[in-house]
């Protein structure tokens, strides 16, 4: 799926990154605990999470995944928005829960990590 | 090459950095993807685990021709049962290293799984010795 339609999908905004917005994401993974996520042996796949701060952008960066997306509304701050431009990564926010969000992405099409 | 770094306990405003740098060296070598991202996963983990648990730590990556060696070594409560702290789910962690994303017990053992080889060694009231080594084939 392309990442403009994603966004639409979950009625979600864009924070930074906007220059990768036609780039194709196939799978994802949702979670708030970074050391599961830290688990994962792939790349370049999303991160849905409602964990908002520095740390969170900083598992992305050592997962080598570019594409964060935070639910529930969590505000995102300055660091983390500077952090992820630092790395070249997308970070989008929607209003929708962690479980509508999955599930609305899941019925859209994103694959499941496992 | 050798690099050293400082790590300072209770400060997660600056977990990860150590961890980031080492990542830009490698990259700037040209190693291999999947083996930077087995490297900075250990690292990171071991860095915030640092950050989490003990009042200070030093760093010290060796890189010579076949791999990467990176020794952690801090000053701090140390670790009573290394074998119970290996078990998947232990955890001490405080609320907030849980608020953080992190203190589910998954650290060391995710540190084990990345690396070629791994020892740990660590004295009550003194502190913890991690030494990693991943090859870079």
């Amino acid at each position: 799926m392309v990442l403009k339609e994603l966004v639409s999908v979950v009625n979600g905004k864009v924070l930074c990154g906007e220059s990768h917005i036609n780039e194709s994401i196939e799978y994802a993974f949702a979670s708030d605990l970074m050391s599961d996520v830290l688990t994962l042996r792939i790349t370049n796949f999303l991160l849905i999470t409602g964990l908002a701060n520095v740390q969170s952008v900083r598992t992305a960066e050592m997962s080598d995944l570019k594409y964060l997306l935070f639910a529930r509304g969590k505000k995102v701050t300055d660091d983390m928005i500077e952090l992820a431009q630092e790395n070249d990564m997308v970070i989008i926010t929607t209003p929708y829960s962690l479980f509508k969000t999955s599930g609305l992405l899941y019925s859209a099409g994103i694959q499941p990590v496992y | 090459m050798v690099l050293e770094y400082k790590v300072e306990g209770g400060d997660f405003t600056q977990a990860g950095n150590v961890s980031s740098s080492v990542k830009k060296v490698l990259k700037q070598l040209g190693i291999n993807p999947v083996v930077i991202k087995r490297v900075v996963v250990a690292l990171y983990e071991a860095e915030v685990n640092i950050v989490a648990h003990a009042y200070r730590g030093v760093v010290t990556a060796t890189l010579d021709d076949e791999g990467i060696r990176i020794v952690l070594d801090d000053e701090g409560p140390g670790i009573a049962s290394i074998e119970q702290a290996m078990v998947k789910g232990y955890s001490t962690a405080s609320k907030e290293v849980r608020e953080m994303g992190f203190g589910a017990g998954m650290g060391l053992p995710n540190i084990k799984d990345n690396a070629d080889e791994f020892t740990i060694t660590s004295k009550v009231g003194v502190g913890t010795r991690l030494d990693i080594y991943i090859h870079y084939v």
